[in-house]
């Protein structure tokens, strides 16, 4: 068989795309252009000073480096501060076109999206491990480091190694209030942290092509959790729908050949799943969240590039309205984009949320990585939409993280600990 | 090149925030990271750094974020090269970039023990525990990564490769 007409997976059809060739086989090395090359407050720093001494002088081109201040930004600190004005000086030295000050900042990988800087069969890398999430639009796109971005950023190519395939084939149907974050906990807890090191995790089958975008967004999110180097859903008619107001429709959709070679196949059944909650500490540790009703909290949290987006809100304002949150309890909650606050606001969630006593942020990283604006103390624990529960990341290397979805976060501000929708409507 | 030093060992799962926690990402300043690598998860590595300079550990070491300030400050902090089970991928690439060895092998991670003594030969492809007295052969990287490390790192490697 001519290389040509050997099955590849998505991931395959991409890589090779970007490097002008028909196949390319798993475990190879390629150098292959790059659509878009992100980097944020943190990870663009370091990136600016290696890319100074690559000596190209310019970014290889100006409409495809994104730059967002997102995760100590509005500026947390002096330092935060420092580096978020040495970005700024590279956007404007650089005239960066899709470079995003705080006013039209909101955190990257819910704002790309939204702007449609992302489109199917890109090939995208960014400074920031949740670079995955552009997965959920049939993109392959992985996180990497500073000086893998400013290689990126002064040559526009990057090298990859070609990765196996994992699927995993979702059926049945969702019971009530499940969504993409349980999914995705589940099959971290299924798998485990390291289940797809290396790997493109496909997620595919009847119950995800029902899937919202948002949903679909928070599962590509976290397949860096099971240490996937891509998350990618195949582009459908709910991605289509999702494009149709943010692209002129120039782009390219591939699909895995129907005879692709997997490493593995996991065939889960939706119907028995329930609301999860991944403990302390790794994202791995997935429960159902009614087995976990005796554990008291301190704060809630319901935003980031997992779970800051319309779906997220609109649930947690349907549990939320005309309840109080626990009196002891801290929620916090974070709209990732400022179209995202709008329309919160003007569907009336805002007001629901700050009459029940939560506290509603600008866009932020934030808490989720104990930057700011929720940062935990000693002993203190938890419920948060965000991703990662590691020792320490929200603050104190003696507090806690319980990660969930949308709708056991804003169940646990009610009931004062870990709680499930049912306990308190 | 020859590396010959005593082992630090950790667990599965060394994650990038305790390597370096986020509150400490407002500098790039690698003495600075440095000054709290790993101060989440062993508060004594500044002691235990000054005497033994390879790390050893279990699966998935470096797992979570993208931050190259975690393979930054360990590099900064004295180790030379770092041995696991396995690697998390960008921690993998970040390392290989900036020109901190770091060698996946299952077998020598296994059985090294905090506190060994090891040289580790990468020409040679090869892991001696001179404490226990026993060798292991390292899979060679693929060529092109062998490239970015005979540069030196990738900004190196690729300032050669423009001018070509």
């Amino acid at each position: 068989m001519s290389d040509k007409n050997k099955p590849q997976t998505i991931a395959q059809k991409i890589l090779a795309y970007h490097c002008g060739r028909d196949y390319v086989s798993e475990g190879e090395i390629v150098n292959a252009d790059v659509d878009i090359v992100l980097g944020n407050d943190i990870t663009l720093p370091i990136a600016i000073e290696e890319f100074d001494k690559i000596g190209t002088g310019r970014v290889f081109d100006k409409e495809k480096v994104v730059v967002v201040p997102d995760h100590f930004a509005p500026n947390k600190d002096i330092k935060s501060a420092q580096q978020c004005k040495f970005i700024r000086e590279f956007a404007r030295k650089q005239d960066i076109k899709n470079y995003f000050e705080v006013g039209k900042m909101g955190i990257e990988h819910a704002l790309l999206p939204e702007l449609g800087l992302v489109l199917p069969g890109n090939l995208v890398v960014g400074a920031d491990s949740h670079t995955c999430t552009y997965g959920a639009l049939g993109a392959a796109s992985t996180g990497v480091g500073s000086t893998d971005v400013a290689v990126a950023m002064a040559t526009g190519k990057l090298w990859f190694m070609v990765p196996k395939t994992i699927k995993f084939i979702y059926s049945g149907s969702l019971k009530k209030l499940i969504t993409g974050k349980d999914l995705i906990l589940y099959t971290i807890g299924l798998i485990g942290v390291d289940g797809a090191l290396y790997k493109s995790m496909e997620f595919s089958g009847p119950a995800v092509s029902k899937l919202s975008m948002d949903s679909r967004f928070t599962m590509s999110n976290m397949a860096i959790e099971a240490g996937g180097k891509f998350g990618i859903f195949e582009v459908d008619g709910i991605t289509e729908e999702f494009l149709k107001s943010r692209s002129n429709g120039d782009y390219k959709i591939f699909k895995s050949d129907p005879d692709a070679e997997y490493e593995k196949i996991y065939n889960i059944d939706c119907s028995s799943i329930e609301l999860q909650v991944a403990a302390p500490h790794l994202p791995s540790n997935a429960r159902n969240a009614r087995d976990l009703s005796n554990v008291t909290i301190d704060q809630v949290v319901i935003g980031s590039c997992t779970n800051g987006r319309m779906e997220d809100l609109r649930i947690a304002a349907e549990i939320l309205n005309g309840r109080k949150v626990d009196e002891n309890i801290r929620t916090i909650i974070i709209p990732a984009t400022q179209n995202i606050y709008l329309e919160a606001l003007k569907k009336g969630y805002i007001e629901i949320f700050i009459n029940s006593g939560c506290v509603v942020s600008t866009p932020t990283c934030g808490p989720c990585l104990g930057g700011h604006m929720g940062v935990l103390a000693e002993g203190e624990r938890a419920v948060s939409t965000t991703n990662r529960n590691f020792v320490g990341r929200m603050g104190h290397p003696k507090s806690e993280v319980y990660l969930s979805g949308p709708a056991v976060a804003a169940a646990s501000a009610v009931a004062g600990r870990i709680a499930t929708p049912e306990e308190v409507m | 090149m020859i590396i010959r030093e005593r082992v630090i060992k950790y667990g599965d799962n060394v994650n990038t925030d305790v390597i370096i926690p986020a509150r400490y990402l407002n500098t790039t300043d690698d003495r600075e990271l440095a000054s709290h690598c790993f101060e989440d998860l062993d508060k004594d590595f500044k002691e235990k750094v000054k005497e033994r300079k390879i790390i050893v550990a279990g699966n998935n070491f470096g797992c979570g974020s993208s931050r190259e300030h975690a393979p930054l400050s360990i590099k900064a902090s004295g180790v030379k090269a770092i041995i696991a089970s396995s690697f998390a991928r960008i921690f993998f690439r970040n390392a290989i970039n900036i020109g901190l060895p770091v060698i996946a092998s299952i077998e020598a991670s296994n059985f090294i023990q905090d506190g060994n003594e090891l040289e580790i030969d990468l020409n040679k492809g090869e892991i001696t525990d001179v404490t226990r007295n026993k060798i292991f052969n390292i899979n060679p990287l693929p060529e092109f990564i062998q490239g970015i490390i005979r540069s030196g790192g990738y900004v190196k490697f690729t300032k050669e490769n423009i001018r070509k």
